[in-house]
């Protein structure tokens, strides 16, 4: 199969050569994005048959391209088959989606020749067996990505973004550059096979662990290297925008597991603990960013800061297990954490397609400025709300499953003995609980906001429904969110080679039971079957309509809702904002605001009244400060502008002085190295 | 024949948790009327309310959506069957596999999550008010009621609820302070859940104190009374889960033996009584409390739930 996934990165770059030669022509979308669909599709069923079926597997393939003595190694295993099927499902739903969306792009050559390349380059991380094609490939995605966020690059914060992105994207390779010349050793073993086998001792590998967590945090947008993520991903357009939040944010997920999971043997105790403590922080500070915020990509993209500090948090807790040789609960925690990136790239690619399709029928990413979306595109509507459902982490659909499992690894949790662990993981567990709750406020708030109600603006009140091929590519991802959600065990099945490659144990499978129920364990600790859930909730449901229908009035009178006295927009409609006393998103999350926001962000609220008898308008101010940015990189901005100045003086030296610094530099240098002469 | 009688005693769990919950809610207003030197409403007042409003014609706001006359159902059916994995008389039923106390609660969230979509979806201020409002308090009793869930999963080694009656009933436990600070975390979340005072009061319309009440405000007729049926199959949910956990005694341990059933029902009628009568007692003695005031009143119940939870990591017989 790894020929197999090689061929479809080879037809991407050739469909990202077509764009780059003729992506003036008008049929070149959907040359581009149909043939990377069909790509795609071909590459996930590959995907697919390994993992699930054991075609061919484990085949290698080196190609003799690259370093001299080691060529280009190539291999699919267990892991990265996980980590395809996640990819390429994304990739398939987001092209497919992008045969309609793209006509809506201004200048599509700017977007065709790197899209189909950005999909190969994942592709080929996720395949590389050798450090050197992982870093190229690596570096190939962030800067095909690069391209596309600066795609729409008349935008200043398009460009401010693409900056961010550039800066923390080098950053982040730097540090895994490093964690592979570590992993190499002195003999400089760059292939995987050999890094495998080759465990280091414990003081590298705590260093390639602390380097690997920055490398894949500062792309999957671990807090606090996140702060590129909600920049960039919502400047790109919205089909990519999926890609990076749904997709790249898991290819890095896969290099963390990749290098700390499979490369670097037994883990120390305190590993688990600092990924726990940052996925912690991560998932709660993600999603009170997002309920903060009212623009809708923007918003989204905070949610994938939260959802990567969930997935940190079964790392963590898998690290942990396996510290204390528990394997079994590290495989839950494991499978917990990959089945969540898994559902991750399938709502969160769903939710920013609906946002792209609210995006391109009505002009407007701010909530504020929309309303009553779903009477005006119920398609969309509807799909909206299934992928706010699963994220909110909701019973029956698949958000819930993924995160009813790492409660359960956090229950499994006091078999471990270190004491701060202990102390440690029932706070991350509250953690968890407080970012699930605090996730499905905020879609109440996106969902409420954009699609319920009423208009707040012409644009939203004149939307129409999307395309056929945009409603095609979310269908399939909203019916992939019910079926994963309905019968979870399928999904996790599949993936149960991951966690026997990696721990060499893995999830009890099924115990007689049939696939539809969820046993961690075992059936007398706990067990979750979505399915007979949602057959007794729709024959709930079903018994009340027919008992309604038989026996009661089923007559609907409409009447205007009663506006406090105030006029209805319909009353003044050429007035926009229309001078009504409908909810306003921030509004809506004032409370929050309050709670949580004045001990997080030390938001203000200022409020100014006019005198009484005065007929100006009250204003209300309120103030957020970012302490990451604060605490952080404001500090980080000062210092490099100080070095800056000291460096500047080097310019302005006499020829004599700058032959001192060469000739001092030059005997610094052979003190150096005398000592290995 | 063994399926057919647990298919049977599933069914009538169901059936009666339907039918006993609005007898409970009408049994906490006439014992609070009672307490207040008033007559109060008759014990049946609920279910004439419920069909009076069944045989109503419906009003539905111009702008809404079809969300808004699909989520009374989901509501109802969501809450209703949450209510029924609850042990109640008999603790192992057929579906009591089906979900453990994380998903009994997290149902309760996705009702609840469509209740306050439906507040939003008329646009009008008092939908908005009622599910900000809402909002925020459940973002702090989740997490509240989840670690109350760690902690009661902790002692008994499960999370299933079948599973947690039994060992409680088993006696093994014995006193525990982390068992005891869930129970108060656990009431005080009931509190806030099903909308009792202080933190919302179920006979006022005022807008400045409005939760629950605001979010219905535009339901009509049988959309209406779908929403008021959840809503006491909510409270008849709290009190089976606190009887179930807490105060296990009388509950048959399995559905082959008429007479340990039937002292189940009739045990589940006295728990019921029992509480309606506490909860009387304590809403007549009680203030409401500021909106704002609440946030510190459910961070208190988490807080407590977070500390029983840690007690239990640091050790398994505190």
């Amino acid at each position: 199969m790894t020929s197999t996934i090689l061929f479809c990165a080879l037809a991407w770059i050739l469909l990202g050569g077509f764009g780059a030669l003729r992506g003036r022509t008008p049929e070149a979308g959907a040359v581009v994005y149909g043939g990377s669909f069909i790509v795609a599709v071909i590459a996930s069923g590959a995907a697919i048959l390994q993992l699930g079926f054991g075609v061919a597997p484990g085949v290698a393939v080196v190609l003799p391209l690259g370093l001299p003595h080691l060529g280009m190694n190539f291999q699919i295993t267990a892991l990265s088959a996980a980590f395809l099927i996640i990819t390429d499902v994304g990739a398939a739903a987001a092209s497919l989606y992008a045969v309609g969306h793209g006509r809506n792009e201004r200048e599509p050559w700017r977007v065709l020749p790197f899209f189909p390349v950005f999909i190969a380059a994942m592709n080929m991380v996720l395949i590389a067996a050798d450090a050197y094609d992982f870093l190229i490939f690596w570096e190939l995605m962030s800067l095909s990505s690069w391209a596309l966020v600066v795609a729409h690059h008349e935008d200043e914060e398009a460009r401010t973004s693409g900056v961010v992105y550039l800066l923390m994207a080098s950053s982040g390779t730097l540090a895994l550059l490093l964690a592979f010349g570590l992993l190499a050793g002195v003999h400089g073993q760059y292939d995987f096979a050999s890094i495998r086998a080759d465990h280091p001792g414990s003081w590298i590998g705590a260093v390639v662990m602390l380097l690997a967590l920055f490398g894949a945090g500062s792309k999957a947008g671990l807090v606090p290297l996140h702060i590129w993520l909600p920049r960039a991903h919502p400047a790109a357009p919205s089909h990519v925008s999926a890609l990076m939040s749904g997709v790249m944010t898991k290819v890095a997920v896969y290099a963390f597991v990749l290098i700390v999971f499979d490369f670097l043997g037994k883990p120390a105790w305190w590993w688990g603990l600092i990924v726990l403590i940052m996925g912690g922080i991560t998932a709660v500070l993600g999603v009170l960013y997002a309920l903060m915020e009212h623009d809708l990509k923007r918003l989204l993209a905070y949610h994938t800061v939260e959802n990567i500090g969930i997935i940190f948090i079964g790392l963590g807790l898998a690290l942990a297990f396996r510290a204390e040789r528990l394997d079994v609960c590290a495989a839950l925690a494991l499978a917990a954490a990959v089945f969540h990136a898994f559902n991750h790239s399938l709502f969160k690619n769903l939710l920013f397609l609906g946002s792209g399709a609210v995006l391109a029928r009505t002009g407007e990413r701010d909530m504020e400025r929309l309303g009553g979306l779903l009477r005006r595109m119920p398609q969309t509507g509807l799909l909206f709300l299934i992928g706010s459902v699963a994220i909110s982490g909701l019973p029956p659909l698949n958000g819930f499953a993924s995160e009813w499992m790492l409660f359960q690894a956090i229950l499994l949790s006091p078999r471990l003995s270190a004491w701060s662990l202990k102390l440690a993981v029932p706070s991350v567990g509250a953690m968890l609980a407080l970012a699930a709750a605090l996730s499905a406020a905020c879609f109440i708030k996106v969902f409420g906001i954009t699609f319920l109600g009423r208009p707040r603006s012409p644009a939203a009140s004149a939307a129409t429904e999307t395309d056929v091929f945009c409603r095609a590519g979310m269908i399939g991802l909203a019916a992939l969110c019910i079926v994963v959600g309905l019968a979870p065990g399928m999904v996790i099945d599949l993936f149960a080679p991951v966690t026997r490659s990696l721990l060499g144990a893995r999830l009890p499978a099924g115990h007689g039971m049939s696939w539809l129920t969820v046993v961690p364990i075992s059936l007398s600790r706990s067990s979750y079957n979505p399915l007979s859930i949602f057959a007794l909730i729709a024959a709930g449901g079903g018994f009340a309509a027919v008992i309604l229908h038989r026996y009661g009035s089923r007559i609907i009178c409409r009447a205007p809702p009663w506006g406090c006295g105030y006029a209805s927009p319909e009353d003044a409609s050429d007035a926009f904002p229309p001078v009504g006393t409908q909810y306003s998103a921030s509004g809506f999350a004032q409370p929050i605001r309050r709670v949580f926001g004045s001990f997080v962000f030390n938001a203000r609220d200022e409020v100014t009244m006019p005198p009484p008898g005065d007929v100006a308008p009250a204003h209300l101010v309120s103030a957020l400060i970012d302490p990451v940015w604060q605490g952080c990189y404001a500090p980080l901005l000062v210092l490099v502008g100080w070095a800056a100045d000291r460096a500047n003086r080097l310019q302005f030296l006499t020829i004599r002085r700058y032959l001192t610094i060469v000739f001092i530099t030059l005997v610094g240098l052979l003190v150096w190295i005398a000592p290995w002469g | 024949m063994g399926l057919i009688l647990l298919l049977g005693l599933q069914f009538l769990q169901m059936l009666l948790v339907l039918a006993a919950a609005p007898l409970l809610t009408g049994f906490v207003r006439l014992a609070k009327a009672r307490l207040q030197r008033r007559a109060g409403p008759p014990l049946l007042q609920v279910y004439r309310d419920l069909a009076k409003l069944i045989a109503k014609d419906a009003v539905v706001a111009e702008e809404a959506s079809w969300l808004f006359r699909v989520a009374p159902y989901l509501i109802f059916a969501i809450t209703w069957i949450a209510a029924s994995l609850v042990p109640t008389f008999e603790t192992h039923l057929l579906f009591s596999r089906s979900g453990d106390l994380i998903v009994i609660a997290a149902l309760l969230g996705s009702a609840r999550f469509f209740q306050m979509l439906a507040a939003l979806d008329v646009g009008t201020s008092f939908g908005g008010l009622g599910a900000s409002r809402e909002a925020m308090f459940a973002s702090l009793a989740e997490p509240a009621m989840l670690m109350i869930v760690f902690a009661v999963a902790l002692v008994a080694g499960s999370s299933q609820l079948s599973v947690i009656s039994t060992f409680m009933h088993s006696g093994l436990t014995g006193l525990r302070l982390s068992m005891g600070l869930a129970l108060v975390a656990l009431v005080m979340v009931a509190i806030v859940e099903t909308g009792r005072l202080p933190v919302d009061n179920p006979a006022t319309h005022l807008e400045l104190t409005m939760v629950h009440e605001a979010m219905v405000l535009e339901y009509s007729a049988r959309y209406l009374a779908l929403i008021d049926l959840a809503h006491t199959l909510k409270l008849l949910l709290y009190v089976s889960l606190i009887a179930c956990i807490f105060v296990p005694f009388g509950i048959a341990p399995s559905g082959d033996r008429l007479g340990p059933l039937l002292f189940g029902v009739a045990a589940y009628f006295a728990k019921l009584a029992l509480a309606a009568v506490l909860l009387a007692v304590f809403e007549t003695t009680i203030a409401k409390m500021r909106v704002f005031r609440v946030p510190n009143f459910i961070g208190a119940a988490l807080m407590l739930g977070l500390l029983g939870t840690l007690l239990l990591f640091l050790s398994a017989t505190l």
